[in-house]
């Protein structure tokens, strides 16, 4: 079997740690994707083979891991991530037309989440738990609910403009 | 002048409306004028509306002010916020409030009182004492307890938990495990999470219970990736109970072992089925097991596997504490105990309203919530998550338990009402309740995978009224190919919120009521 092609060093620096310090773990395989992406903020795809050598899968059940869960990227995000709740509590008070707003304000064509310049990843969300405050978004992490058309423009602004 | 105390929820969304907003503000406009507060981040009461909700302690109980804004701080600690003095958002004493007042707090009892990492707070608001008691018991009679309280699973399909922890008791295995279902992907419920991020030594308290009934020694919480906060807050209380001997090596001196993890889920709704939820623990994808074998016996890794979801085991401590027949004398039937019903959707007042079984819709979604937000009529309301009935005007009356919830064709799932008004396109939200099925589907059964790439075709023909009666024909059939055909719930349940969007709401379908 050939060798994986050379990553940078960065890359190979950050998945060595992770599986140092969760190789070990039963089941270590969400555990260890999580590690990678928070610390690279997603996948690189030429990490699956070392981390399938270090935890005795193939590099087939890895990958299967990967694009069978939603949270796991292939490819970087957007600088900012937003990410707008779908689901039936906030579709009850005007979720659908906050997505649309954002998709149309950033750009977002097609099944893209990604904007025209690059800029910000649109992405839709099943359930925040913050159902009681309907509706709600996450912005770069933070959470947001309540949220109003105006509010969401002035928080885009913010970002944009960054 | 000792330094007044106020209280600020730190929960995920009370923070989500500004929270830490206020608390800033407070801190600098107290610290401008020279007064001195102690800030206090507690767990949430669960009114959501009120939230961000300002406590402060007077010598008369804790006074309420809500929703604050952090603009509103300057004028409100001017006209007497630290002395409990009015202002327009002062809402009195706050466990006076009739929403709060009219609840039967038995497992949310702590909520929004107390700090939720603080462990002297847990022990002198009673926590402890149902491991405690746990500890000088020998494992049959814990579960015998569990069973005897009828305590049933709360996580959805309601299994009387005590017959599970026996049957993981009487197994033969050198290691069993407690895994915790903490996987609460249902829109209109974060009961789970508000345990998880305000009083997490509850949930290790009844896990740990759990474990010497049925003899395991290691423990799993699986928390969905969309509840960093959750995780977070979790992770740190399985430390500090492991510091202070809770959980460990050696269980409060017993010589008994327990050890937790915390796990992160990857945004997968399936997990939340327990077999899925075992796969993705194993470091697979999250794909349905068929049953048998019982989890109970052939669980996590192969092995005998008490599964119960986070409110089931919150409930326990309680039960240990005071008894099997406490627990039982809430409730009606064989619906025992208290539920926590989550108010959501489009909802004037939405909020955690724990209350035994027996409340009905109309109470709950009026008399607590108020109505809709937006002021208009309700048109639907659907209860028990996305896999749940939408429940026309003519349901509202029928009590919630499990068996009154059967005969009608609907589910409490894991207590979430969300509330739809009258701009609610019922035939959109049965087409969405296929599209969520298909995007969440795990692959196993054709039924799921591709029946509700199916039913989506077939809502949107219905709709555009390409052959539309044969295609309610179809839409049917196909239905009844899922309920009964498909491996486990995901695919079993969608037809509830489609079907019942068509009988009770055929005209957002483009039918006449008769058809």
């Amino acid at each position: 079997m050939s060798k994986p092609p050379t990553q940078p060093p960065e890359i190979n620096t950050v998945v060595a740690a992770v599986l140092a310090e969760r190789a070990h773990l039963p089941g270590a395989l969400l555990p260890v994707l999580h590690g990678v992406q928070d610390a690279l903020g997603y996948i690189p795809p030429e990490t699956v083979p070392e981390i399938a050598r270090a935890l005795n899968l193939s590099r087939a059940e890895v990958h299967g891991v990967i694009t069978y869960y939603h949270h796991f990227r292939e490819k970087p995000a957007g600088r900012n991530v937003l990410q707008v709740c779908r689901a039936e509590s906030c579709r009850a008070t005007g979720a659908e037309s906050l997505l649309a707003q954002a998709r149309a304000r950033l750009g977002c064509d097609g099944a893209q989440h990604l904007s025209a310049d690059g800029g910000h990843s649109v992405e839709p969300v099943y359930c925040l738990g913050l159902c009681a405050s309907s509706p709600a978004v996450v912005l770069n992490g933070q959470l947001h609910a309540r949220m109003t058309p105006q509010r969401l423009n002035a928080l885009l602004d913010k970002t944009s403009s960054a | 002048m000792n330094a007044i105390k106020v209280f600020v929820s730190g929960d995920s969304a009370a923070v989500a409306v500004g929270a830490d907003e206020v608390v800033a503000a407070i801190v600098a406009h107290c610290a401008a004028r020279g007064l001195a507060v102690e800030l206090v981040r507690n767990s949430s009461r669960g009114m959501f509306w009120l939230e961000p909700l300002v406590e402060v302690a007077t010598a008369v109980g804790r006074i309420g002010y809500g929703p604050v804004a952090a603009d509103d701080v300057p004028a409100m600690v001017d006209s007497g916020l630290l002395q409990g003095d009015g202002h327009p958002r002062c809402v009195g004493l706050v466990e006076e409030l009739p929403y709060l007042k009219r609840q039967q707090r038995l497992t949310f009892s702590r909520m929004g009182i107390t700090e939720p990492l603080s462990l002297s707070d847990y022990e002198s608001h009673g926590g402890w004492t149902g491991l405690g008691a746990a500890l000088t018991m020998q494992s049959d009679s814990i579960w015998q307890q569990v069973l005897d309280s009828g305590l049933r699973g709360r996580g959805g399909a309601a299994f009387p938990a005590g017959i599970k922890w026996r049957t993981v008791a009487q197994a033969q295995s050198e290691q069993k495990y407690v895994v915790c279902n903490a996987d609460e992907g249902d829109s209109g419920t974060y009961a789970d999470r508000m345990v998880l991020e305000g009083d997490p030594y509850l949930l290790i308290e009844g896990m740990t219970i759990a474990a010497l009934a049925a003899g395991a020694t290691q423990g799993f919480v699986y928390i969905r990736s969309e509840y960093p906060l959750a995780f977070k807050v979790f992770g740190e209380a399985i430390r500090i109970a492991r510091k202070a001997g809770f959980i460990g090596p050696d269980i409060l001196g017993s010589g008994k072992p327990f050890e937790l993890e915390a796990r992160l889920g990857a945004g997968s709704y399936v997990c939340g089925e327990e077999t899925a939820m075992l796969e993705s623990l194993e470091g697979k994808r999250g794909i349905v097991r068929a049953k048998p074998p019982l989890p109970a016996l052939a669980g996590l890794f192969g092995k005998p596997t008490v599964i119960n979801n986070v409110l089931t085991f919150a409930a326990v401590p309680l039960i240990l504490q005071r008894g099997a027949d406490f627990y039982k004398n809430h409730g009606v039937g064989r619906s025992t105990g208290t539920l926590a019903f989550q108010l959501a959707g489009n909802i004037k007042q939405g909020g955690l309203v724990e209350l035994a079984f027996g409340v009905t819709l109309r109470e709950l979604v009026f008399d607590f919530g108020g109505g809709t937000a937006s002021g208009r009529p309700v048109k639907a309301i659907q209860v028990g998550g996305p896999l749940g009935s939408y429940l026309p005007e003519s349901q509202w009356d029928v009590p919630l338990d499990y068996e009154a919830y059967a005969t009608i064709g609907a589910v409490l799932g894991h207590g979430g009402i969300v509330a739809h008004d009258e701009t609610a396109d019922l035939a959109g939200l049965a087409r969405y309740a296929m599209e969520f099925c298909a995007l969440e589907s795990c692959g196993k059964c054709t039924p799921c995978r591709i029946g509700s790439t199916r039913g989506v075709e077939v809502i949107d023909r219905i709709v555009m009224n390409r052959d539309r009666l044969p295609q309610v024909a179809l839409l049917r059939d196909l239905c009844d190919t899922m309920v009964n055909g498909s491996l486990c719930a995901m695919g079993s349940m969608t037809p509830l919120p489609v079907l019942s969007a068509l009988n009770h709401f055929p005209e957002d379908f483009g039918l006449l009521p008769e058809a």
